[in-house]
């Protein structure tokens, strides 16, 4: 049995077990393999872009993107979430396959941000849908998003793949 | 092309219909000249059609509240790309109705600026072929660009609220600060400075 304690910049001192090794081998193959659904909705769109582009390069971390959240380990919100886009979120969130997870990008996503007074904008995307990795910035720098990829790994390697993470939200009614 | 000054084009609006149309605003950027509700489209109409003025181009259409006067202004900015001139109407109505006949049929371009007005001030244009809200969603309650909207508080269950995360680091702020000053050396009140 071997105890691996997470980075203690995202989860604190949380320490989870690992039953077996296998763990170890798929979570690595997990971590080195995460696509990402692109949610780009304003500014952070662009940077989303830049990080998969060739300086920032996220897919040497293994991170590809994928338009279609069918094929999605992971989506990136990235932008002005209005709450007309939340339900959508929350769709696109239920239509990925487990496990899943999320990564905040920017201060609109993370609580609203500059639009959080207006009368449309929701005050952050963890009002519909659990975040995993909250990416500050406005809009965060390529780097600071490939930060979030890193500290989403570390998440996705210390934790045992088979149980369920946490207890899921309730599924809307799809049409 | 012959660019015509704006007092030029008001002058012939005049001459066609009298007092349907205002006086000319004193000179600013934009001067403008307010219209009776009633014969909008005819002027928008031989606007864009007369021969010298040919404004083939609705450049904006909005709205402005005015709670006091009890007005909403629809304000319409037209263009002329043929001549480049420029002239800006605008439509007084009632505040607690308001409606105006479309110009949809003069402009296409009319059809999506009216049903934002339509969604954020709530100005009813009749003819319109498609009113429905353009941005906001179709269950939306109240017309969030007029003054005295009020918001609903969140939408389909989704919170408006958010805690302020200063308030929390202002508390533990607090507490650290009681604690230094509990554990700092009490100043002796008997003692002489």
């Amino acid at each position: 049995m071997t105890a691996r304690t997470m980075d203690p910049g995202v989860g604190g001192d949380v320490t989870l077990l690992h039953t077996s090794q296998l763990d170890n081998l798929i979570n690595l193959a997990r971590a080195s393999s995460l696509y990402y659904l692109t949610f780009g909705l304003a500014c952070c769109g662009i940077e989303l872009m830049q990080t998969g582009g060739p300086r920032a390069d996220v897919m040497r971390f293994g991170a590809i993107p994928r338009a279609s959240p069918r094929q999605a380990d992971f989506m990136i919100v990235a932008g002005t979430l209005t709450y007309k886009m939340a339900e959508r979120a929350r769709l696109l969130y239920h239509q990925m396959p487990d496990p899943k997870y999320v990564i905040s990008m920017g201060s609109c996503s993370n609580c609203g941000g500059l639009f959080q007074l207006g009368y449309s904008v929701c005050k952050g995307v963890d009002k519909v849908i659990p975040v995993d990795v909250y990416v500050p910035g406005c809009p965060p720098r390529p780097e600071a998003l490939t930060e979030g990829l890193l500290r989403l790994q570390e998440i996705v390697r210390s934790e045992p793949w088979s149980t369920k993470r946490r207890p899921q939200p309730e599924r809307p009614e799809i049409a | 092309m012959t660019t015509r000054s704006t007092h030029e084009i008001h002058e012939r609006l005049l001459a066609k219909f009298g007092d349907a149309v205002g006086p000319l605003s004193e000179p600013k950027i934009d001067p403008f000249a307010v219209v009776k509700r009633e014969r909008i489209v005819e002027i928008c109409e031989f606007l864009k059609t007369e021969p010298g003025l040919e404004f083939d181009f609705l450049e904006d259409l909005t709205a402005i509240d005015w709670p006091k006067r009890n007005v909403i202004e629809v304000v319409y900015h037209l263009l002329s790309y043929t001549h480049r001139h420029t002239l800006v109407l605008k439509v007084e109505l009632d505040r607690a109705s308001p409606s105006i006949p479309t110009v949809e049929g003069v402009w296409k371009t009319a059809n999506w600026f009216e049903r934002e007005v339509y969604d954020l001030f709530g100005v009813t244009f009749t003819g319109h072929p498609d009113l429905r809200r353009i941005m906001l969603p179709d269950d939306w309650i109240g017309h969030p660009l007029l003054k005295d909207y009020q918001e609903a508080g969140g939408w389909h269950g989704i919170s408006n609220e958010r805690e302020n995360p200063l308030v929390e680091l202002k508390r533990l702020d607090d507490a650290k600060r009681a604690e230094a000053a509990a554990a700092a050396p009490q100043p002796d009140p008997t003692a002489k400075a």
